[in-house]
């Protein structure tokens, strides 16, 4: 992963997690390797079961205790000269760590708000229990400014209840309140999915401006690979719990080196195109808990070959900047 | 032809304990209640009631011959307890079948039907629940004669009004799911829609309502005994304590047995029941079969 | 040819507030709707638009407030018994959820066996058996033994959707209204179950309403067909499926296809929004007055859009539009 070393802000080295299940333990992460640059928007795509939400639960420690456990790897946070491996957090620690450094908007965390409190005393309770040394006056001037900053009206959402307010209008909300501590990077797991296109658009808008005047970091994960096309810098294709391919958005999207990549790009419709037709991916994704040896996608690759059953394929490089992990020598395209 | 049906019904069974055994609840619940019921049936077979009094043989330790040791004149605890097993059972699960067999069909009939009926019903029930069980079970005892079964179907028509409301918000919660609403699309019929796809997923609900009520009516009955109110035999469990109590059995140590048997024989029963129909939830709930 | 289903002037209130409120709401007004056989007419609409609620009086699950649900020409809720009977059998309806659409306690032969049963279909477990399997095979569950004695839970979910799918095939219809098929699929896994249903045209002339909130695949399935959009309540442009993506005459539609981000960067990424007048999403309980759309619509006049509701009239041939920009 060859983004450069001073501008990285994360880093994340052979990450592995495990769901333990009543039929036996579930690898939702398998060794996943990947460094974030300051400043950029990168997205995580997958379909369902690919482990996105899993990987960005485990970048804050967040999984439950009990039914997760990280197998192995370190999730690095690179501040100037130290670093801080968050699996290694507990406690204290890990709670001030969290939101101030890194923060979260979790999926469907639009219906997360508390139906009986305000909204301003929501966002005062999150600086309260991290411990920021401001004064009310301070705190309610940041609360009012970031709720700008998501372009709502300060005065008229702090006094009002979650229920008088529209979906897209707590996802702002949710979004704020994300960035209260002024963290240096900032995690998405899906936030626009229950929320209609015109919606969607605003927030997306949103997020932009967001993004470029406090020179957030981005980590987006979505399975809308529509969303990464407006919005990414650099996109992470994942699937069966790994980064299959890694790129810059055109390469992703103009000449995706991945069978995956390339058939999810074959299906899904498109609205301004000549291409006229749609095709699924046969086949289904694999179990994690007994997965298929070798590469995982290659009960269902068309190009698949002797080794694609026996080795797992690892990232290399076949671009500046755009890796693959595909034992195939290909560009994507049928043969 | 009827080979096959024999076949599957029989596979189907073995299937059916497979499933019982798959939970260890529900082996031991099984296993439980087996030695009650056969306690129940054979009892009194295999361990007479030992009626004869002898004084010289009072509170004797528990030994091969006397597991439980003797009561205050000299009887073998054990056989009681033996004996009493049978009324204790057919009591309460008469009483529980009416009850949640009534409960089912009014909770089911009222949150399908819904409008009047479902508001008449509902305050029938409501009206059921503010008479109290125990005080009038006590009252109708002193002004006729009650008999085992009678006793049992009274216990089971006072019951049904709580198990009858939650059944119904089980019904009214699952009558909104698509699946039933593509069985009416598909023209299925009320009846069918009752019983095919509406009973199944409430089972798992009413097998819990069983053994729930079959331990509330173990503690009626053992408890209207134990207060005298209703007629009974020297072997009733309910009767054992009340007589243990009554004639000082708790203050000597070496008649603790005889008053803790009868306890322990009913604690062990529910017990039983409720390991059981945990481990009917399996069977009951396709999704947690692995 | 005569209309299969017609839907005329369609509404449905709901009371809201509590049993002695005299508050009620509009879920839909004035719907009008039409649909031959072989036909495909894709409602378009944000949740909350009333899509579902059409497609259910489409389906005769919701009897509407006002206006006639007419099939074969018949009013559906002045049929007789067994008339009606057959209506039943000839429109079915797909739901959204392929995780709600299945008893979770009936194997999928029980499932499927039970309208064959009914409906005497089939006589004995033999030939239910045999339909069963051919059913699952027009879904491309195969092998169907595999399938026969699974549970639900034991499929994925766009095993269980195509289930849900053969279910709807055992009485035969000759409309099905499909509501957010897909939406709960991944995907990957999304062109399969479009292209069965739409096999099933090809093979047994089945017509579909086909309710979505995703423009894109409402384009891949009713092309060469018709679109609806609706917004709040009320259908507010109508015409062929290419015309109306590619030359929407709405103001609203026009907005969507703005809003809609596409899976091409260079694409997307410099295409024009349209700015709103207002960020604020109304709400079912206060419809806007006047064009329910007006508050967000750039192209609003005052005086005009504010004070009547305008109707859908025809425009082009076969091209329907509700708005004041278009009225003569």
């Amino acid at each position: 992963m060859k983004v450069s070393r001073l501008t990285q802000i994360l880093s994340i080295r052979g990450l592995s997690v495990e769901y333990l299940t009543p039929r036996g333990n579930l690898k939702a992460v398998r060794n996943v390797n990947l460094d974030v640059e300051k400043g950029e928007t990168l997205f995580l795509v997958g379909e369902s079961g690919a482990g996105k939400s899993t990987l960005g639960l485990t970048i804050l420690k967040l999984l439950p205790e009990r039914a997760a456990r990280i197998i192995s790897g370190k999730v690095l946070f690179l501040e100037g000269e130290r670093n801080l491996d968050v699996t290694e957090l507990k406690g204290e620690g890990l709670r001030r760590f969290r939101w101030k450094n890194i923060s979260m908007v979790f999926q469907g965390a639009m219906n997360s708000l508390n139906p009986i409190m305000r909204i301003r005393d929501q966002l005062y309770d999150v600086i309260q229990a991290h411990g920021m040394k401001i004064s009310k006056k301070e705190a309610y001037e940041r609360m009012k400014s970031l709720l700008d900053m998501v372009k709502l009206e300060s005065d008229r959402i702090l006094g009002s209840y979650p229920h008088q307010l529209s979906g897209g209008m707590r996802q702002r909300v949710m979004i704020a309140m994300s960035l209260l501590l002024d963290p240096k990077i900032i995690i998405l797991d899906e936030p626009t999915t229950a929320l209609d296109v015109l919606t969607q658009k605003n927030i997306m808008n949103v997020l932009k401006e967001i993004k470029s005047r406090l020179n957030l970091t981005m980590i987006f994960i979505t399975h809308d690979l529509s969303l990464a096309a407006e919005m990414a810098d650099r996109i992470a294709i994942m699937y069966a719990g790994t980064i299959v391919e890694i790129g810059e958005v055109n390469q992703i999207f103009y000449h995706p080196r991945h069978p995956y990549t390339a058939a999810l790009l074959k299906s899904v419709p498109r609205l301004s195109s000549e291409i006229e037709s749609i095709e699924s991916i046969p086949g289904s994704p694999p179990d994690m808990i007994n997965p298929p040896k070798g590469c995982k996608f290659h009960p269902r690759c068309p190009y698949k070959h002797e080794i694609c059953m026996l080795e797992e394929p690892l990232l290399k490089e076949v671009e500046k900047n755009h890796y693959t992990a595909c034992w195939m020598d290909n560009d994507g395209k049928s043969p | 032809m009827s080979r096959t049906t024999f076949k599957s019904q029989l596979s189907k069974t073995i299937d059916l304990f497979k499933l019982i055994f798959s939970s260890k609840s529900g082996t031991v619940g099984l296993m439980i209640l087996l030695v009650y019921i056969l306690m129940a049936a054979f009892g009194s077979i295999i361990r007479p009631l030992d009626t004869m009094p002898r004084p010289y043989q009072m509170y004797l330790p528990p030994s091969l011959e006397h597991p439980l040791g003797t009561d205050n004149q000299g009887r073998d605890t054990l056989s009681y307890i033996v004996n009493g097993a049978f009324s204790v059972l057919y009591i309460s699960f008469v009483a529980s079948l009416l009850s949640v067999g009534i409960a089912a069909l009014i909770g089911c009939v009222s949150g399908f039907k819904g409008g009047k009926i479902d508001s008449t019903l509902m305050y029938l029930a409501d009206v059921m629940l503010n008479i109290p069980q125990f005080p009038l079970m006590a009252v109708l005892s002193g002004i006729m004669r009650l008999t085992d079964l009678f006793l049992a179907m009274l216990m089971g028509v006072l019951s049904w009004p709580s198990l009858a409301k939650a059944i119904r918000s089980q019904v009214l919660s699952l009558k909104e799911r698509d699946f039933i609403e593509a069985a009416r699309m598909l023209d299925l019929g009320t009846r069918h829609i009752i019983f095919s796809e509406f009973m199944p997923n409430l089972m798992p609900y009413i097998a819990v309502s069983f053994a729930l009520a079959m331990t509330y009516s173990i503690y009626n009955y053992v408890g209207l005994v134990f207060l005298g109110l209703v007629p009974f035999t020297a072997q009733n469990w309910g009767v054992m304590i009340n007589h243990a109590w009554v004639l000082g059995g708790i203050y000597n140590r070496d008649s603790l047995l005889w008053i803790i048997s009868p306890i322990a024989a009913i604690i062990g029963l529910e017990i039983g029941i409720i390991m059981f129909s945990r481990g009917l939830e399996a069977v009951f709930n396709p999704r947690l079969r692995t | 040819m005569e209309n299969l289903l017609e839907l005329r002037d369609v509404s449905k209130a709901y009371r809201v507030g509590g049993l002695l409120s005299r508050i009620f709401v509009n879920a839909i007004e004035d719907i009008q709707l039409e649909l031959k056989a072989g036909e495909i007419l894709s409602l378009v609409g944000e949740s909350g638009c009333g899509k579902t609620t059409t497609g259910k009086v489409a389906v005769g699950l919701i009897k509407p407030t006002r206006g006639k649900v007419l099939y074969k020409g018949k009013d559906i809720w002045s049929m007789k018994k067994h008339e009606f009977k057959d209506y039943r059998k000839d429109v079915q309806m797909i739901h959204q959820d392929p995780y709600s659409s299945l008893n979770p306690v009936l194997t999928v032969y029980q499932i499927l066996s039970s309208p064959l049963f009914r409906h005497s279909i089939v006589q004995n477990k033999e030939q239910a058996i045999s339909k069963i399997e051919e059913l699952l095979e027009l879904v491309d569950l195969t092998p169907p033994e595999q399938y026969i004695s699974k549970y639900p839970h034991q499929l994925s979910g766009g095993e269980r959707q195509r289930v849900v799918i053969a279910r709807t095939l055992t009485l035969n219809p000759k409309l099905i209204v499909a509501d957010e098929p897909v939406s709960m699929i991944d995907v990957s896994l999304r062109a399969s179950i479009l292209n069965i249903l739409l096999d099933l045209k090809e093979k047994f002339g089945v017509s579909y309403i086909y309710i979505t909130h995703d423009l894109l695949t409402a384009k891949y399935f009713s092309k060469d067909y018709r679109l609806a959009i609706m917004y709040l309540g009320g259908i507010v442009e109508m015409g062929r499926t290419d015309k109306t993506i590619n030359d929407p005459i709405h103001p609203y539609t026009k907005a969507l296809l703005s809003a809609l981000p596409e899976p091409d960067p260079k694409v997307t990424r410099s295409k024009k929004t349209m700015q709103l007048r207002s960020l604020d999403v109304p709400s079912l309980l206060r419809v806007p007055e006047g064009c329910r759309f007006h508050p967000r619509c750039p192209f609003f006049k005052e005086g005009v859009c504010d004070k009547e509701r305008p109707r859908l009239v025809e425009v082009e041939k076969d091209r329907f539009v509700a708005c004041f920009l278009y009225e003569s």
